[in-house]
């Protein structure tokens, strides 16, 4: 069982760590806790006309919490909120038994969805990228022209 | 390892039908090596038998019907008191059922909490499960006592040295784990007993983590409140009980109002009954509490000189074998001293919750995270540990499955 969730592609990702750190100023920030597990996610992000022009995250979390933010780190890029929202939703859908979201990366972590008890874990980044543009404000609610991703 | 004499696991665990091979479905057959006790133990046979005794021939609501099933339901369930109350050596009117240990030690926050007044102070320790720190913060914040927290040394021991600093004339009560859940480590009571007595404190411990593990003689203790969970200690859940000494219980106020609590009702007011009903409002957790009467039973069958000896040498298998593992910490005492098999670690670069779910797949049941002790684990600076905590029916094959577990979780995490 636990070889299908540390499969390469998760702890690849969780090794990769892909905007691990903080940013020199953010425009918003978030910090949200598992309170079953005591696992905290930090998520940095500087906007562009409504897009996350940069992003930074620091974990203090499971295998699957720092792949997740890997993840995020990766593709955050150009992200409005409302898009945002839709991956976070979609994922969620994901480990309820749905589709994977438009992310290819995060088709890594279907395994998950048969052990309820971690689907926080991976969920907590997403969660707290989307705590972080719903705290920017206005900043981040009307998007300008997509960026490149 | 020799045997101890007198005592066989196969032969305990062969009243827990959860433990036989086979018995968890997707096991293949095999059998589950259950070592998360510290969080709820497994249900012996007599336990379940007295559930479904109840359940299919005595069913009914207790103390205010007159039919057969009504009397036979208030019999097992005053029984059940009966038995608990002679399992710690106190009377039946000194056992309050409740739902677990943390409502017990909410009933002491709203009922004995409700005599005190703003700059009182309470004093636990860093090592409290979360059980033992909120309701007074929540007495605090109705109140305006004051909270105060006893150290932890770096051995996860209460700094009893810290006592005299801490314990001033305006403590009313110490609470304190009387087993810490996290590193098994068995309060030095003595010196908490005498620092109580100084100042006229009452002395509250949460007996959860000790009475799985043998026999509680409550007055030998010198405690003025005792709470426990029947969940721990082979009982069902949802049971659980507060100690107080008698004229404690007289003086305290309700906590919750309801039916069963009172002496009567009018519109405008309500008497009181006596304890230990005042504190029962509602229809009580009647299944549970007989269960938890078959429980103690259950556990007066065991020799529990030859099952701590037993205890003791599965612990120290266990502390050799994590002594072993390169970058892997004991939170806690690494000794037999003053402890009981309870025993956390973290393992450098894995995280507790990884290390669960490897040691999952060796069917290895453990429990990582923070155990409901955050301040515990802010203190040894981790976010959460891997405990892994010992009954009776455990045996060496359990420890080496969990060491052999740890060393694929070494290979795969860290």
């Amino acid at each position: 069982m636990s070889d299908e969730l540390y499969q390469k592609a998760i702890t690849a990702h969780a090794k990769a760590a892909v905007g691990a750190g903080r940013l020199d100023r953010a425009d918003s920030a978030a910090t949200i806790d598992n309170p079953l597990c005591g696992d905290r996610v930090t998520m940095e992000v500087k906007l562009d006309r409504g897009r996350i022009a940069a992003l930074a995250h620091e974990v203090r979390g499971c295998v699957l919490c720092r792949a997740a933010a890997s993840v995020i780190g990766r593709h955050a890029q150009g992200l409005t909120r409302a898009e945002a929202q839709a991956i976070d939703t979609a994922l969620r859908g994901m480990l309820g038994g749905g589709d994977p979201p438009s992310w290819p990366d995060l088709a890594a972590f279907r395994p998950v969805a048969r052990h309820k008890s971690r689907h926080e874990c991976v969920m907590l980044p997403f969660d707290a990228l989307v705590k972080a543009l719903e705290a920017a404000g206005p900043a981040a609610a009307g998007a300008g022209p997509a960026a490149k991703r | 390892m020799p045997p101890v004499p007198s005592f066989d696991p196969v032969s305990v665990r062969a009243a827990f039908p959860i433990l036989a091979a086979g018995a968890v479905p997707g096991m293949n057959g095999r059998r589950i090596h259950y070592l998360d006790n510290a969080a709820s133990s497994q249900t012996p046979r007599p336990v379940l038998d007295a559930l479904i005794r109840f359940e299919t021939a005595e069913r009914a609501n207790v103390h205010r019907g007159v039919h057969r099933l009504a009397e036979a339901a208030t019999a097992a369930f005053e029984g059940a008191r009966a038995k608990v109350a002679r399992h710690l050596n106190v009377t039946e009117q000194t056992i309050v059922f409740t739902s677990g240990t943390t409502m017990a030690i909410n009933v002491v926050a709203g009922a004995f909490g409700d005599t005190l007044s703003a700059g009182d102070e309470i004093v636990i320790s860093e090592l409290e499960h979360h059980g033992n720190i909120v309701p007074w913060h929540l007495l605090a914040r109705r109140r305006g006592v004051v909270v105060k927290a006893l150290p932890v040394t770096a051995e996860g021991l209460i700094e009893t040295a810290a006592l005299e600093r801490v314990v001033t004339k305006r403590c009313r009560l110490i609470a304190l784990a009387h087993v810490s859940n996290v590193t098994g480590a068995v309060l030095d009571l003595a010196p908490v007993r005498a620092a109580a007595g100084a100042v006229g404190a009452q002395l509250l411990l949460d007996g959860a983590q000790r009475t799985p593990h043998g026999p509680v003689d409550l007055p030998a203790l010198g405690c003025d409140f005792y709470a426990f969970s029947g969940h721990k200690m082979f009982a069902p859940h949802g049971i659980g009980v507060l100690w107080a000494r008698p004229e404690l219980l007289e003086a305290m106020p309700p906590f919750l109002g309801g039916g069963g609590m009172i002496e009567r009702v009018t519109l405008t007011e309500t008497s009181f009954a006596r304890p230990p009903r005042r504190f029962e409002a509602g229809t009580p957790p009647i299944g549970p509490a007989i269960g938890l009467g078959a429980a103690v039973d259950w556990i007066a069958g065991i020799d529990w000189a030859a099952a701590t000896e037993h205890e003791k040498q599965l612990t120290q298998r266990m502390l050799d074998g994590l002594a072993a593992i390169k970058g892997l910490r004991v939170i806690g005492p690494t000794g037999l001293q003053g402890r009981i098999g309870v025993v956390s670690f973290v393992l450098d670069g894995a995280h507790p919750h990884d290390v669960a779910q490897v040691l999952d797949a060796h069917d290895v049941a453990c429990r990582g995270g923070h155990h409901c002790a955050q301040p515990l684990h802010e203190r040894f600076g981790v976010n959460g540990s891997t405990r892994a905590s010992l009954a009776p029916y455990n045996d060496a094959e359990d420890v080496d499955a969990l060491l052999g577990g740890i060393a694929d979780a070494v290979a795969k995490l860290a």
